[in-house]
């Protein structure tokens, strides 16, 4: 064997911690078990990392994390294929293979002496997080920020309990669901209708950062630049089916870009005329 | 392409034929290159095509034998002389041995700490590619710029790439299937090789590409090519060039293609396409692969294994549980977009060096050199 870098092959991660978030939704602290690369570790927000069970695959996992925290690493994942339901029948000190960080990052610096709107829809909170974590650290020198969350029913509402120490911090937290239960008291319908109702006092100096379903941003892309957001203030965190981040496998082509390179966070005139062409 | 005379790719007075080889110096560098360690492989005989394996000797190459290529045609003949290279390209490309069908890329192995994660530690092949043609440089190129020449490298292909000796050889006919003069690819090796040589009836004339070739020809010696023998050999590479008479007006494809994605053109080519990846697995430059896990029983060791994937196979773009490109529509407009269009934006170039592979081994003959006529309205639809 030999021990020589190369972009496939994973670092050993161990399990830190593990916490339930949602019924299907779980957070993973990982740490390098080589303790001079763990403490060399950085991501930016909106970066993503490859998880590898060995014998089960790889799946490309947001990183939810405070990119200013150095320590075990938090991913947030929902159970859904392969890999993540192998990922939920392991333990804390556990191991599994790690590569990253991966791909483009949230345009933080353009939001200084800005105003700051999240749009994010069920897990699309995750890689939003990280951005949260940085904006909240700089927040005096930001004008609003503004996070506008939707879920499909309030106890799927992901992060619920960090949401009072948000707003502390300073972030103005708007929150709606699809289904409302018996005692919700906030509000029911698609987070882009928080969006169409938000006052914007200065839209050409406001910064929009987004993550969810495609269809979600779609409108919530319609609703800022109605609203007067200009194209180039609009960001979004896309998807497709990257299996290696590195661009060679090309499977998460998107007409030009391969949304593991480029991406997965584009601002709207990069990405426009491609996001929404059918079978692209 | 404009004016009709840009297809003639000018012939320059190069490096070629100052030196003269005969069969015996062929089989002689052959033995020389095995004895030095490398894996010689050159075209040959076999599935009843000229296809790209191990050679040990001269007598391996496809002596006498041509190839016939139309869309979705391939037919080995009889030539009239016994030419070692007389015939163009068939299926196979170089990418098979630089980029593997198969590789193992990791190893991941569980002892008492938990998984640990490594390279295969595999001898890597030193190879000496014979009969390497122009537009397969080309082709080379390209995979270079994928592999090597972005924020990441392949240590697959990095590894095989750099040890690899490219002897070329010039076309001396062409295919009905041939564009190279369309993608200014070929007919004649222009670089990107260590030697070169031009097969005459007198023998091979050699062209020395970099210093591992000046290297080899001092090995091989050969005898100094005569001036009628140079003469030869230059009239045969630009008879080549009339013959190909293929064309595809390479301006703006980029634009074309990405600006027609809801051409009803994709809808038609759809119902001829099969979606069989024929075209993905014969083209030099497609690169797109997939990576399996290999368990040994016990589970505690375990391979990751890079194989070919097809942007035509119908789960290439799963995704949360759906498919994003459902239809062969999509998929034929995935595969004619990249390779000639959106390569540009990623690799600086287009992704077709115009071999014609992919034209004759559609089992349906689709052409796409005819599509991007169809797509700029200049045949029906």
């Amino acid at each position: 064997m030999i021990e020589s870098a190369s972009p496939w092959v994973h670092e050993t991660a161990r399990i830190a911690a593990i916490r339930q978030e949602l019924p299907d939704v779980w957070t993973y602290d990982l740490e390098l078990a080589d303790p001079a690369r763990q403490a060399a570790y950085r991501f930016r927000p909106g970066q993503f990392n490859m998880l590898y069970l060995p014998g089960v695959g790889e799946s490309a996992i947001s990183i939810s994390a405070d990119p200013g925290q150095r320590g075990p690493v938090a991913h947030t994942v929902r159970r859904a294929g392969n890999v993540t339901q192998a990922l939920g029948r392991l333990g804390v000190g556990e191991t599994l293979g790690l590569r990253g960080p991966f791909g483009s990052s949230w345009p933080l610096d353009q939001a200084l002496g800005r105003h700051v709107v999240l749009v994010a829809g069920g897990i699309g909170l995750a890689p939003l997080r990280p951005a949260i974590y940085q904006l909240l650290a700089r927040r005096e020198r930001l004008k609003t920020l503004t996070l506008l969350a939707g879920a499909r029913s309030p106890d799927l509402l992901l992060f619920a309990g960090e949401l009072e120490s948000w707003r502390r911090a300073g972030l103005q937290v708007e929150v709606t669901v699809d289904r409302a239960s018996a005692d919700w008291q906030g509000h029911v319908g698609v987070v882009t209708l928080l969006l169409d109702r938000l006052e914007l006092t200065e839209p050409a100096e406001t910064l929009l950062l987004t993550c969810g379903p495609e269809v979600m941003m779609r409108y919530t892309v319609q609703s800022a630049l109605r609203r007067g957001i200009p194209p180039g203030n609009v960001w979004l965190s896309t998807e497709r089916n990257m299996q290696c981040a590195i661009g060679f496998c090309g499977h998460c082509q998107l007409g030009p870009v391969f949304i593991c390179r480029e991406g997965p966070v584009f601002d709207w005139p990069r990405i426009s005329p491609w996001l929404f062409v059918e079978g692209l | 392409m404009m004016d009709g005379q840009l297809d003639i790719v000018p012939q320059e007075e190069g490096p070629h034929d100052a030196v003269l080889w005969s069969r015996a110096d062929l089989q002689s560098l052959i033995s020389g290159l095995i004895s030095q360690g490398y894996e010689v492989i050159g075209p040959r005989l076999d599935q009843e095509a000229i296809v790209y394996g191990p050679i040990q000797d001269v007598g391996d190459l496809p002596a006498g034998w041509t190839d016939r290529q139309d869309p979705g045609l391939y037919r080995l003949e009889r030539r009239a002389d016994d030419r070692l290279f007389g015939y163009v390209v068939g299926p196979h490309s170089w990418k098979k041995y630089l980029f593997p069908p198969l590789t193992t890329l990791s190893i991941a192995e569980r002892n008492a700490t938990g998984w640990q994660m490594m390279r295969p530690d595999e001898p890597i092949p030193r190879y000496a590619f014979l009969g390497v043609r122009a537009c397969e440089l080309a082709a080379l190129r390209i995979q270079d710029r994928v592999f090597l020449e972005g924020a990441y490298v392949d240590p697959v292909y990095a590894e095989r790439r750099a040890r690899a000796l490219i002897i070329a050889v010039n076309c001396t006919q062409a295919a009905a299937t041939c564009f190279c003069t369309s993608m200014q690819t070929g007919p004649e090796c222009r670089d990107g090789f260590d030697l070169a040589l031009t097969e005459t009836d007198a023998g091979f004339t050699v062209a020395v590409g970099s210093d591992r070739g000046a290297e080899l020809l001092s090995l091989v010696p050969g005898r100094t090519a005569t001036t009628p023998e140079r003469e030869v050999a230059r009239h045969a590479r630009r008879k080549t060039v009339e013959q190909i008479q293929r064309r595809l007006d390479p301006d703006g494809l980029r634009d074309l293609l990405l600006g027609n994605l809801e051409h009803p053109r994709w809808s038609e080519v759809a119902q001829r396409c099969l979606s069989c990846t024929n075209c993905t697995q014969v083209c030099p430059t497609c690169f797109c692969s997939s990576v399996a896990e290999v368990a040994e029983l016990t589970g505690d060791r375990v391979s990751r294994e890079r194989r070919w994937d097809s942007c035509f196979n119908l789960d290439f773009s799963y995704m949360n549980g759906g498919l994003v490109r459902p239809d062969i529509r999509s998929r034929y407009r995935q595969w004619l977009t990249h390779k000639l269009g959106s390569w540009h934006d990623q690799f600086g170039s287009s992704g077709c060096v115009g071999c014609g592979r992919c034209i004759t081994w559609c089992p349906v003959g689709i052409d796409l050199v005819e599509e991007v006529r169809a797509l700029r309205g200049e045949v029906p639809s």
